[in-house]
């Protein structure tokens, strides 16, 4: 750009002064006003209005449907941070809502589920998954919900490794990620509460997947399920009533300092592998006292 | 002593604004603007000084007249307002050459005060839901007016490492509303039709233009050096701003929604620039504390801004005009400043 010529213009000539009072409207304060706020949705996007109703949808599936039996709920504490964790399963998985819903019913605290970010970016599922309380993982969330906000919040942390698999591979808890939900508690100063969930994988099982059209429509995932291949388009978001129980094993907690900017690597990956390994024998034990897929 | 201030951009909104903030306060000794054209509202003290918006002449005027503070209001937030090419000059080049002078040897400056917005987090799927300002944007920035605004912050960051001397502020503002300001956003509020995207009703965040400028003559006055959020409290999902407004939501579908109503837009009956089309989608939201703890005090909250905004534009609409809510006669201060009539107190 061509520089302009550096011409000096003083608009005003008076010099400052104190002494004469100026003419000023004085800037009026703001007037208390009514508050305009037409909904109760929150910083999170959740609605209590919309949670109501979602809680009233699904109650006769949570316990009509999947009959959901809790075990040691009472280790879920009814005050202050705990971050839940649990095994992921079924293509559209049950287990989240299940776990969120039950926890609610049973404890009356709210749950915020956690869930992979790609849920945002869908029209309307995304929308309605924020409003009735589900937020993205990252860990800048977690944290927020766990030590400012003191609340329950719900990982699973295989990600979509779990849901994606199929049913071969049922009860087969996948890697924990990199550890990152053991790295928030501890920042957090939380205890981490693992849950056993059985039922999420006969509910909606994976008969094979479509790699190349998950691609092509930008899909973590496309799985072909049993559900579809029974009942058709039907089948896409009706699970089976396969009988869940879940057991909530004794609380974790770390004895590090919170809000450090690093933890131990290895010292994480250790605390992820063993809360990894509890849950996985925790399952085995609960398919060995199963006797029924539908009844338990 | 009384403070020095340099105020840039003072033929713009804010430049203005912050200006006549300032000359309410007498321990604001010397309050110089800087504009490149006439400012559009009369001082009651300060100088204007026009210079063009690199700031060619900045380093002599400094040096002249020994200003300790500067600060920046002039910052481009909206690329509907200036071209691709201005745009970079205003933010990127301007704000070099003025920390140039800031900066050099010899320079009085002890003092640095820059307006930037939360723009500069962006709007992505993968954004946290609260920005603090230690947090970086989670995708890199895409739309041009962004762009420049990470890089002018780059600018003043280098700035503020290279001179531990001057105490550097930084204010991330998020979007603004209020009685007077015109925005993209207030436009699109005000028509019947309200551009949205199909399925997607994020949360936005505002804080009111008045809260704005206070938060700038805070951190001046008291001197506080550091990188701050300002945003009112709380957060409205866009269809409830609309409602709020009384205009309806247009869903635009979402792919390529930009496209849908480009003839629209060329028209000018909708107002969607491309970082628009982000926060419409994944809303923005930011964490205050570090301000409020600071001292300052919001007036309005996110959902209060609206209702300004939106008491304005009634206003507006019912009398067919604007009132001032500050209003400086020119004459009538004349004849008490060099009227002999006029009697002075001994």
């Amino acid at each position: 750009m061509a520089p302009m010529p550096t011409r000096r213009e003083v608009a005003t000539k008076q010099r400052p002064t104190t002494d004469i009072v100026p003419l000023r409207i004085p800037s009026s304060a703001p007037e208390p006003v009514e508050d305009p706020r037409l909904s109760d949705v929150d910083e999170w996007g959740r609605s209590e209005h919309m949670r109501a109703l979602a809680r009233q949808l699904y109650e006769p599936i949570y316990s009509k449907w999947f009959r959901v039996e809790w075990e040691g709920l009472e280790k879920i504490p009814t005050d202050g941070g705990a971050l839940l964790v649990a095994n992921h399963a079924g293509a559209i998985p049950s287990d989240a809502p299940v776990i969120m819903h039950g926890v609610e019913k049973e404890l009356g605290r709210p749950v915020y589920g956690m869930a992979d970010y790609f849920f945002r970016t869908v029209p309307v599922v995304g929308t309605l998954w924020a409003r009735t309380g589900g937020v993205s993982a990252k860990p800048e969330n977690a944290y927020r919900i766990l030590h400012d906000q003191r609340q329950l919040a719900l990982v699973f942390p295989e990600g979509t490794k779990g849901p994606s698999k199929s049913f071969t591979d049922r009860y087969q808890l996948r890697r924990f990620g990199r550890g990152g939900f053991v790295e928030i508690a501890m920042r957090a100063g939380v205890p981490v509460i693992p849950i056993a969930v059985m039922g999420s994988e006969e509910a909606m099982p994976i008969v094979f997947r479509l790699p190349a059209l998950a691609k092509a429509l930008g899909l973590p995932y496309f799985p072909v399920t049993a559900n579809l291949l029974l009942f058709g388009p039907l089948g896409i978001p009706i699970p089976f009533p396969a009988k869940f129980k879940l057991r909530v094993l004794d609380p974790v907690t770390f004895d590090v300092p919170p809000d450090q900017e690093r933890y131990s690597k290895s010292r994480v990956m250790d605390e992820a592998e063993r809360i990894r390994s509890i849950l996985q024998e925790t399952v085995y034990d609960m398919l060995r006292n199963r006797r029924s897929v539908w009844f338990g | 002593m009384g403070r020095r201030v340099l105020v840039t951009g003072a033929d713009t909104f804010w430049g203005g604004r912050i200006i006549q903030a300032l000359e309410a306060d007498p321990t604001m000794e010397v309050i110089l603007g800087l504009g490149t054209k006439s400012p559009s509202v009369h001082f009651e003290r300060a100088e204007f000084v026009r210079a063009d918006q690199a700031y060619s002449i900045l380093s002599r005027i400094v040096t002249a007249t020994q200003v300790d503070t500067i600060v920046h209001t002039f910052l481009v937030v909206d690329s509907t307002l200036v071209g691709a090419r201005a745009l970079h000059e205003i933010n990127v080049i301007g704000t070099m050459n003025l920390l140039a002078a800031a900066g050099s040897a010899s320079s009085p400056v002890r003092h640095v005060v820059v307006k930037s917005s939360t723009l500069v987090y962006g709007s992505s799927e993968k954004d946290p839901n609260t920005f603090t300002e230690d947090m970086t944007r989670s995708a890199p920035a895409r739309t041009r007016v962004e762009r420049s605004l990470v890089e002018a912050e780059g600018l003043v960051h280098d700035f503020a490492v290279d001179n531990p001397a001057t105490v550097v502020s930084l204010l991330r503002f998020a979007n603004v509303l209020g009685t007077d300001i015109v925005t993209p956003i207030s436009k699109n509020l005000s028509r019947r039709l309200c551009p949205s995207i199909f399925g997607f009703d994020p949360l936005v965040q505002f804080v009111e233009e008045d809260d704005v400028v206070r938060a700038i003559e805070f951190v001046t006055r008291e001197r506080i050096p550091g990188l701050f959020n300002a945003a009112g409290a709380g957060r409205l999902p866009w269809s409830e701003v609309v409602s709020i407004c009384g205009s309806r939501l247009l869903p635009l579908p979402p792919i390529n929604p930009r496209r849908a109503i480009a003839p629209l837009i060329g028209l000018g009956l909708f107002e969607f620039p491309d970082e628009l089309e982000g926060l419409l989608r994944y809303g923005r939201g930011v964490d205050t504390r570090r301000l409020t703890d600071a001292g300052f005090e919001f007036r309005y909250t996110s959902a209060g801004a609206v209702q300004s905004f939106i008491r304005a534009l009634r206003l507006r609409r019912g009398s067919g005009r604007t009132p001032a809510s500050y209003h400086y006669e020119h004459d009538v201060e004349q004849f008490f400043r060099h009227s002999r009539s006029v009697v002075h107190e001994p």
